[in-house]
């Protein structure tokens, strides 16, 4: 069951991957992206580490994914010219490709195996994963853990500063003032009788 | 290989029998939406199919279905059927983690909430798919609308969840349910984090494209928004999705925030309970879309992340620094937990020597 | 401005959401305003303007005299009449047709007759499948002015006092 389970996964991982690559329509490329992650999503429950394939579901499928797709939607794309430039791009993708094989190739094959606290500790004291994964990470790689965090911040402080811009002149709603404003003070009542002004 | 089969027979059967539970519910549930809004505006709503129009949403049913299926000349037809079909399968596949009563649910699975929280950020594919493609500009507007607003509203759910798990230190559903056993209503959580149990439900509100965050669907500038180029059943599809996903949000901030299957006073089966608290949920929402006007798109993403994302960030902070100065354990790892075989313990960090010599 | 933190709490505790929450309620239940269309109708005015129709005299006579008068005030054109003396000499018209699909009700052909005879009765149930059927000819005017008499003539009478 488990194998049949892996082998569907991945076919379609795999499968779904080949198609980013070679669809035409650069939205169904983000879409077949998206199946890309899901399959991925499942071959890691199969591996026993459910809050991963849960966080590469929430933070890739339902966020950046979106994100993508919301980029991709909005550019305005000349299929055809696209379809024309894939010969001359093509050495330059594959040498990359090349070369992310090959580092994965080395990485595995200098992988011992031992580096697995969390499934480990999850094995050995029989707690969930998330538990195993949150002792671990925010014992003995806490620092790692803050420095993640403390990049991500500075690159999203980096995005905001480089995107930001302010107009002059632009009228902006203050909603804070508005709520404060008080009929007391904003309206005065006059009895103005007919015949006569202010 | 026999009772493996067996196995998948009985979880074939509860997934039907939670299905047909949860289909027929929904459409007496969309009957009770309209009843809400009608009663508010002084009007009568639906009462002629049936007694009292109870039937009324069967008869809606059967109409979207008898209907043509129009597919616009310019349309990505693929992905213009997938979208509808995608949204209600994954409002459906949410409903396998929801714990109806003790014990009466199909995958206790111990990341239950993300789970859910995943499925339900997958749910803005259906909306942005739709819209795009129809290959029409009111639909592709709506599609853009429900992205942002999706992932902005997602963010303080999210927070609001953390505030809950930090009480419970599990994200096993039927442990959060379990966590708030005790004192009656007052161990329930909406006391406890009566903040953040607004938040939830408000932004559970824009999660759903509910009114007042209806925006993707604001019929008075978009006409139906993603849904403009639908008809027939792919519509129906849409509709049910959009209202599994109400209910599934009802079921969850009942699980989060109301006791789930706690019985207030102690007696009553937990199903029972578990129902009247999301029918409950449910008539906020009809309620909240009768009385409140619809928020301007700018004013949607300041509510989101100008007012929701502080507070609930704060409320983190607040609630975990609260549990460290008092010395208060989550629920998990009390001694109560533990009784019942679902506690956790608190594991030392592996020790560093075996992995750092190789 | 200084902050009002009265206020501020007031929003906090999303006290307005409150109270349109109880008026909401206060709605929820009252007596609703709806009637039971086809089951209940509402009251309707002796004025009320609806499905057109030509009269008799009690005699059995047709009161239209094809004077035209309706068919040069109708501001959407729809009325068109033909005429033709009769055998006994008296001028009658040998077709009136409505375009009921351009009529738009505002009853300046009642008020143009002299003779009473084309009035807008109090049917408005008159909803067809095509549109032909919405194209009247004399016959049926005068067959709706058969069926709806006794309402016509009450409700002229009422309005009588008024002209």
């Amino acid at each position: 069951m488990q194998a049949i389970a892996f082998y569907l996964f991945s076919t379609v991982a795999v499968i779904a991957g080949t198609l980013v690559v070679f669809a035409k329509n650069p939205v169904h490329s983000v879409l077949w992206l998206i199946l890309a992650f899901f399959s991925t999503a499942g071959l890691f429950v199969l591996m026993g580490a459910e809050f991963l394939a849960m966080l590469l579901m929430i933070i890739y499928v339902g966020a950046v994914a979106v994100l993508f797709l919301f980029v991709v939607m909005m550019l305005d794309i000349d299929f055809a010219e696209l379809r024309g430039s894939v010969a001359q791009y093509l050495p330059l993708g594959l040498a990359i490709g090349v070369v992310l094989m090959v580092e994965l190739t080395v990485g595995f094959a200098a992988w011992t195996g031992l580096e697995r606290d969390a499934i480990e500790a999850s094995a050995v004291y029989g707690t969930t994963n998330a538990h195993a994964l949150g002792a671990v990470v925010y014992t003995k790689y806490v620092y790692a853990f803050q420095a993640a965090g403390l990049i991500l911040l500075v690159a999203m402080i980096g995005a905001i500063v480089l995107t930001l811009r302010t107009r002059e002149g632009v009228r902006k709603q203050d909603v804070w003032a508005q709520m404060q404003r008080d009929p007391k003070t904003a309206v005065e009542l006059k009895d103005v009788r007919p015949g006569q002004s202010l | 290989m026999n009772d493996g089969f067996w196995t998948f027979l009985i979880i074939l059967g509860q997934c039907l029998a939670v299905m047909i539970a949860v289909l027929i519910s929904l459409a007496f549930l969309l009957y009770m939406d309209r009843k809400v809004w009608a009663a508010v505006q002084l009007r009568k709503g639906p009462n002629v199919v049936g007694p009292f129009g109870l039937l009324q949403s069967f008869a809606d049913f059967l109409k979207f279905v008898m209907k043509e299926i129009v597919i616009p000349a310019g349309a990505d037809r693929t992905v213009f059927l997938l979208a509808p079909m995608l949204t209600f399968v994954l409002a459906s596949i949410a409903w396998v983690a929801i714990p109806f009563a003790e014990g009466w649910v199909i995958s206790d699975m111990n990341v239950g909430i993300l789970y859910l929280f995943a499925i339900s950020s997958l749910g803005v594919y259906g909306v942005i798919m739709g819209g795009w493609a129809g290959n029409s500009k009111y639909p592709f507007l709506g599609g853009l609308r429900s992205a942002a607003q999706m992932v902005s509203y997602e963010v303080s759910i999210g927070f609001v969840i953390v505030c809950v798990l930090l009480m419970v230190g599990s994200l096993n559903l039927s442990d959060i349910v379990h966590a708030q056993a005790g004192a009656g209503v007052l161990s329930w959580f909406f006391l406890k984090q009566p903040v953040m149990f607004i938040v939830f439900f408000i932004s559970a509100l824009a999660e759903t494209n509910r009114p007042p965050f209806d925006l993707p669907e604001a019929e008075s500038e978009l006409v139906a928004g993603y849904q403009v180029e639908y008809s027939s059943t792919p519509y129906l599809l849409f509709m049910i999705g959009e209202y599994m996903n109400i209910v599934m949000m009802c079921a969850l901030t009942t699980i989060l925030f109301l006791g789930g299957w706690l019985s207030p006073i102690g007696v009553g089966h937990g199903l029972f309970w578990f129902v009247l608290k999301v029918v409950f949920c449910f008539f906020m929402f009809a309620m909240v879309k009768a009385i409140v006007p619809r928020y301007r798109y700018d004013q949607l993403m300041r509510l989101g992340w100008k007012v929701f994302l502080p507070l609930s960030l704060a409320f983190v902070v607040l609630t975990a620094g609260w549990m460290k100065i008092f010395d208060i354990q989550p629920w998990a790892y009390t001694e109560k937990a533990h009784e019942m075989g679902r506690g956790a313990m608190i594991i030392e960090a592996p020790a560093a020597t075996k992995t750092e010599d190789s | 401005m200084a902050t009002d933190w009265a206020r501020a709490g007031w929003y906090f505790a999303m006290m307005d959401f409150v109270s349109g929450f109880r008026v909401g309620m206060k709605y929820f239940f009252k007596p609703k305003a709806t009637i039971n269309y086809p089951y209940e109708k509402g009251p309707q005015s002796p004025r009320f303007r609806g499905e057109h129709a030509l009269r008799r005299y009690p005699n059995g006579e047709e009161r239209c005299i094809a004077c035209k008068l309706c068919e040069a005030i109708c501001p959407a054109q729809a009325i068109h009449i033909d005429a033709e003396p009769r055998e006994d000499g008296s001028r009658r018209t040998t077709r009136y047709d409505i375009d009921m699909t351009k009529c738009i009700y505002c009853g300046f052909c009642q008020e143009a007759c002299p003779v009473d005879a084309i009035v807008e009765g109090p049917n408005f149930e008159f909803a067809t499948e095509t549109r032909e059927e919405l194209f009247y000819n004399k016959e049926k005017l005068l067959d709706n002015g058969d069926r709806w008499e006794g309402v016509i003539a009450r409700n002229l009478e009422l309005d009588a006092a008024y002209r």
